[in-house]
């Protein structure tokens, strides 16, 4: 799957979408592949203030489970309610329908900050 | 596993690499009392010679006594397969499978235990069990805590003090505003509860029936928690649920208690069963192992310990709770006593504990300056007023053959000659009849 070009992403393998100052946040497909099948994820409840780098929630998988990082600072404002019942749209559709949440950014300088597809595409392929 | 011992060279090394100077001082954590005297044992003696001293010990402990004692703890026939089947060795040496998976017999056994206590309780999911009635209360309260990301546990009056003692000591460390509010006439005082809640309360904690055998609806606690977003945690006598309301009907979120009554003996503290059952929405949050049952390539039943992304070999210092296994054996007996005595059978059983109770209760009445306190409904228990120190009346009566209940001064100030009295279905009419006699002679000499 090509990583999109437009968004950016972190070293803990989550993707930052900016429209404005809403964020939108998910895991690189990269992210999806090495945990295998998801089987759960526990997301922050909407409303909750996120710092750059805090945990924000967890994605179980049936090999592992992992603690998810705010690419950038903010409130969330929405949470993808579908994942619920049907946590494996991440593992199908990682940037798009299985998007994980949304985060009013406190400012949009910490998404600069962050890589690009390409960048992320060598970061992952060196881990 | 060999006993390998070690010279006062190696023991020297040990206790350098440690950062410590002396054996005493790597125990220093230890409070004094709780330390030995001295860590150089006795000499060797003979299997005979210690099976003898082992015995005398085992002299000095009153086995025979007609027991009155409760307090969370019950004397119950338990059935000779009980016994029998638990201690098979297919059971009792698989015990703790490492790799569970293996041991599948082991593993349908903790299901159905999980499916007793869930149609028990009225509750979604049960884990496959924690030590004893008071570490899963405790366990329940940092789930509260974690699910609601509050700080404050307010727990009932009603609640066992040898539970809260055992909460307390568990969470001496971390920082949490725990709130005792004392009960009312022996029950659930409604109005100091809702006084003491807040919008950092995690819990409510509650007991039914309470530490006093009084049978109390906490539907109305529960209603009012539940819009405020605070958990309620109940703890509860499985024998009673077949005839009471369960927490499943009174809305609780948590529920725990102590499973020695179902087909575990009375034993100085232990080994007991505590057990475990939350509302599905809450189970990842549950601490200890829970089996599930699933399918295997060839679509056979089989069994497998599930969601362990929340147990510490998985999620490490990330876990919801550092218990790692389950008091198994323990779990197994309470299974094969219920299974034994079915849902028909275990109604019996309650109705027979109530019925012999109420018999107990008019008798003491009937005694000159006893008082059964508690105009409601109790089961298994109840609280007399004694016109001299209840220790005292305790004491007396073991000498003529009788435990005769709980002092209740023990934990609670100012109640000295209150005594806690139990009657399960193995006291006889003429059991009861001799100690109300004894109790009168040694009140009314």
């Amino acid at each position: 799957m090509a990583t999109p070009n437009d968004r950016k992403y972190s070293k803990s393998h989550e993707w930052v979408k900016l429209d404005g100052n809403t964020a939108t946040i998910g895991i690189s497909d990269h992210a999806q592949d090495s945990l295998g099948d998801i089987t759960f994820v526990e997301l922050p409840e909407v409303g909750k203030e996120l710092k750059k780098g805090s945990e924000f929630g967890v994605v179980e998988s049936v090999k592992a489970a992992s603690d998810l990082y705010a690419p950038v600072s903010g409130k969330v404002v929405e949470v993808n309610d579908k994942l619920g019942s049907e946590p494996e749209i991440i593992n199908s559709d990682p940037y798009e329908g299985g998007w994980l949440m949304k985060v009013e950014v406190s400012s949009a300088d910490e998404a600069n900050e962050l890589m690009d597809a390409q960048a992320y595409d060598s970061f992952a392929e060196q881990e | 596993m060999n006993y390998i011992s070690n010279t006062k060279e190696q023991q020297k090394q040990m206790l350098e690499a440690c950062g410590v100077g002396s054996i005493e001082e790597l125990f220093a954590d230890i409070p004094q009392d709780l330390q030995p005297k001295s860590f150089d044992l006795p000499a060797a003696r003979s299997e005979f010679d210690v099976f003898r001293h082992m015995e005398s010990l085992a002299n000095r402990n009153y086995a025979h006594l007609v027991s009155f004692l409760g307090g969370g703890f019950y004397d119950h026939y338990i059935p000779a397969a009980v016994d029998a089947l638990a201690s098979r060795s297919e059971f009792y040496t698989a015990y703790t499978p490492y790799q569970p998976e293996l041991s599948q017999g082991t593993l349908q056994a903790f299901y159905e235990y999980q499916t007793d206590i869930c149609r028990l309780t009225g509750m979604d999911a049960s884990n496959a069990s924690l030590y004893d009635g008071g570490t899963a209360l405790h366990e329940a309260c940092q789930m509260a805590l974690s699910i609601t990301g509050r700080n404050r546990i307010v727990i009932d009056g009603g609640v066992s003090p040898i539970y809260r003692k055992m909460i307390y000591t568990y969470a001496a460390n971390l920082n949490i505003d725990f709130a005792e509010v004392p009960v009312s006439h022996g029950q659930s005082d409604r109005d100091a509860v809702f006084g003491a809640i807040d919008e950092s309360t995690a819990a409510v904690v509650l007991q039914n029936p309470n530490f006093f055998g009084v049978i109390d609806d906490h539907s109305d606690i529960a209603a009012k928690c539940k819009e405020l977003g605070i958990l309620t945690i109940q703890s509860v006598n499985p024998i009673a649920m077949s005839v009471i309301k369960t927490p499943g009907e009174t809305g609780i979120d948590i529920t725990t208690g102590e499973g020695q009554p179902l087909g575990n003996p009375l034993s100085f503290g232990g080994p007991y069963l505590g057990f475990m059952a939350a509302r599905r929405k809450h189970v990842r949050k549950m601490p200890g192992r829970i089996v599930g049952r699933t399918v295997d390539q060839e679509g056979r039943d089989a069994f497998v310990l599930t969601l362990q992304a929340r147990e510490q070999h998985i999620r490490r210092e990330k876990a919801t709770s550092n218990i790692c296994t389950n008091q198994a054996l323990c779990a197994l007996r309470a299974h094969i006593f219920l299974s034994l005595m079915g849902t028909g059978g275990l109604t019996e059983l309650a109705k027979l504990c109530l019925a012999k109770t109420e018999f107990l209760k008019q008798r003491l009445s009937s005694i000159k300056s006893v008082e059964v306190m508690n105009s409601s409904p109790t089961f298994n228990e109840f609280t007399v007023r004694l016109p001299i120190d209840a220790g005292e009346v305790v004491s007396r009566l073991i000498d003529r053959g009788f435990a005769a209940g709980f002092p209740l001064g023990r934990y609670y100030p100012g109640m000295q000659n209150y005594m806690l009295v139990a009657v399960t279905e193995k006291r006889t009419k003429c059991e009861m009849g001799t100690y109300a006699e004894n109790l009168e002679d040694v009140l009314w000499p």
